[in-house]
């Protein structure tokens, strides 16, 4: 196991370096010159000239590769451009809000969507079946934002259930007032997609021989369902709940920009408005790192989960 | 030897076709789209909504059913003519640009309309013209990024799958570098990187980043296909390896490209809106349906409800439509054996 834990930190170094290349390239060579940005208007030449040598922009390219992987690896990236807070200041106070809402969304949605899943596995191949998953598929093609409008305005501003945006400053304030009617928006979006995916991990599941012979021993259709199904069905879940962390950082930043919740996605938003290439670069960095780590705890939990899984 | 030319079995498009026709939804779903698409195509040559821009009623004037709005009755009246005053400084200019204008065909102070069929925004542009104007922004970045990312992914997988080691190699390092950063902030980094806006830029950034669904699909493919006897005999009759990949094996996997195709253009229609809804998409003198969707943010406050309903209900419809007609596709081109 333990083997097996370091080989695979081993394999994630080229994709990391790559991923380290892939960022240094658009920022220095596509991004262009910040400097002329940050000067501000009526700078004279000495000031850009300045700036420059600060961030280092005068320097030939291999010394700045080594300066942004030096900064990834002190996790320190300078100040943000925009507003002269340590990128790594806002990474740390942000990460907390972004949790606050995802954790609770990440455990409710992929419950609901085992929940209804094998629900529906019950019913499977009928006419409740088929219309669920039109309904899901109407559901799909809304667009996010048509949710979050029609729910902020709804239930927030006309009927006053909610806060209509904000943040307060203690942890169960804001995961019951301020977090819940984001949380509940995430759920009404992403149980449509869940749904449908669950359902095909559970139906490929149904259709196995071992389900016909516990279904011939005589075992009832509720125990087969969430006992031997459910089993089988959880590895292709963990994969996707688990692939998904990562980018459900980031793709909160709707809910945050909409109810003023401080969080990463926000950042991403506001540092790409500002043209913030620190916080941006630190971001990107990160997640990747997170995504690749991730990956590596689905796979270790599919050996807990299903022990005839052999990692090697 | 006739009788084996009679008995020949319909090839893999015409089963497909053949199996599309069968199911109605589909059919249904598919007239659906093309009746996007010939929208499209109208707008596109300036034959519908090329008028869009024009203030033709008041500002936020109600949708018909509705009935006008008794407030801004006011505003539909055009204005009474300003008494002259001898000590204005720019009468001259005024009267001058007032003449030019008439000689060019603009009429002076038209009637502004009190309700048009589904309303007008704050400027008094008719929300059904936006819609198609916008409908046509949004499904043309949608296509054509679909068919970059499409032909960069099978381009990549081809070469990929076909040729094997080194090369493979490079190409799943650079597929895992991608993979590891989510698309969304893919599509983020790239947006703040390239600081112009503008339909192409969208494009690119979609296309750029979304290679990599269809790459990994059709390098599976291509190496299934390798080993067939087919490839073997074209070698042996020395087609290159170029040749073997886009004349011989291509055609066999296309259908794979096609339904991926088809699922792309749903994703990117999607984040098109949302790119243009938080101001990185199209620039200010394009609309689009997430432009539409970022005004009606505000205007639902004040109780004007149109354009949202507009914009929304006019995506869904197609989003739907589109999903429903790529399910069908990919069963029809590859029904699995129940």
């Amino acid at each position: 196991m333990f083997a097996y834990i370091l080989r695979r930190l081993w394999q994630m170094l080229p994709t990391m370096a790559g991923v380290v290349v892939l960022v240094f390239v658009l920022f220095n060579w596509v991004g262009g010159d910040p400097s002329y940005l940050l000067a501000g208007k009526m700078a004279d030449a000495q000031a850009i000239a300045g700036i420059r040598a600060q961030l280092g922009l005068d320097q030939p390219w291999y010394v700045q590769l080594g300066i942004f992987v030096k900064q990834i690896l002190t996790f320190d990236f300078g100040n943000a451009w925009s507003t002269g807070e340590p990128v790594s200041h806002i990474l740390a106070t942000r990460l907390g809000p972004s949790l606050t809402v995802l954790v609770p969304l990440t455990v409710l949605e992929t419950l609901i969507g085992i929940a209804l899943a094998l629900a529906i596995a019950f019913v499977r191949g009928s006419l409740t079946d088929r219309l669920v998953m039109v309904a899901c598929t109407v559901g799909m093609s809304i667009s996010i934002l048509v949710y979050i409008i029609v729910f902020q305005y709804g239930l927030a501003y006309k009927l006053g259930l909610f806060p209509v945006q904000g943040w307060g400053d203690h942890f169960l304030e804001n995961l019951l007032r301020y977090a819940t009617l984001p949380i509940l928006i995430g759920l009404a979006v992403s149980v449509a997609p869940t749904l449908r995916l669950f359902r095909s991990f559970v139906l490929d599941e149904a259709g196995q021989d071992y389900v016909r012979t516990a279904r011939a021993k005589g075992l009832s259709e509720r125990r087969i369902v969430w006992v031997h199904v459910l089993r089988n069905a959880a590895i292709p879940i963990i994969t996707y709940v688990m692939a998904n962390l990562p980018a459900l950082l980031i793709g909160a930043f709707l809910l945050e920009r909409f109810f003023g919740i401080p969080g990463i996605g926000r950042e991403v938003i506001l540092a790409v408005e500002r043209s913030d290439f620190p916080v941006i670069k630190a971001i990107t960095v990160y997640v990747a790192a997170a995504t690749m780590v991730f990956n590596l705890l689905a796979d270790l939990m599919y050996q807990a989960v299903d022990p005839r899984v052999q990692l090697k | 030897m006739n009788q084996m030319i009679e008995n020949a079995s319909p090839g893999l498009w015409a089963l497909a076709w053949r199996r599309l026709r069968a199911d109605r939804i589909a059919m249904g779903a598919l007239a659906v789209v093309l009746l996007f698409l010939l929208s499209v195509l109208l707008s596109s040559t300036g034959l519908v909504a090329a008028d869009w821009e024009d203030e033709v009623a008041v500002n936020y004037a109600p949708p018909s059913f509705v009935g006008p709005d008794p407030a801004l009755a006011a505003l539909a009246r055009p204005p009474a003519p300003v008494p002259p005053n001898a000590f204005d400084p720019l009468a001259a200019d005024l009267s001058a640009l007032k003449a030019e204008l008439a000689q060019k065909g603009h009429a002076a102070q038209a009637v502004k309309a009190a309700t048009l069929p589904f309303g007008a925004d704050k400027w008094g542009h008719d929300i059904l013209k936006k819609t198609i104007k916008g409908g046509q922004t949004s499904i043309v970045v949608g296509l054509v990024a679909a068919l970059v990312a499409v032909a960069l992914g099978t381009l990549f997988g081809a070469i990929s799958g076909f040729y094997g080691g080194k090369v493979d190699d490079l190409f799943n390092w650079f597929y895992s570098i991608f993979t590891s950063i989510p698309s969304i902030l893919m599509i983020l980094t790239v947006a703040a990187v390239l600081q112009t806006r503008g339909v192409l830029t969208i494009v690119l950034i979609l296309g750029l980043t979304g290679w990599t669904g269809p790459y990994r699909l059709i390098r599976a493919e291509y190496i299934k296909h390798k080993a067939r006897e087919y490839v073997m005999a074209a070698d042996a009759i020395g087609a290159s390896g170029w040749r073997r990949m886009f004349s011989h094996i291509l055609p066999n996997v296309s259908h794979v490209a096609l339904v991926q195709m088809s699922i792309l253009v749903v994703g990117f229609i999607k984040a098109e809106v949302i790119l243009s809804f938080l101001g990185f998409g199209v620039p200010v003198g394009t609309v689009s349906w997430g432009s539409m969707l970022n005004e009606a943010q505000n205007e639902l406050i004040l109780g004007k409800w149109w354009q949202l309903a507009a914009a929304a209900s006019a995506m869904a419809v197609l989003v739907t439509a589109f999903s429903l007609f790529a399910d069908a596709l990919r069963d029809a081109l590859d029904p699995k054996l129940k």
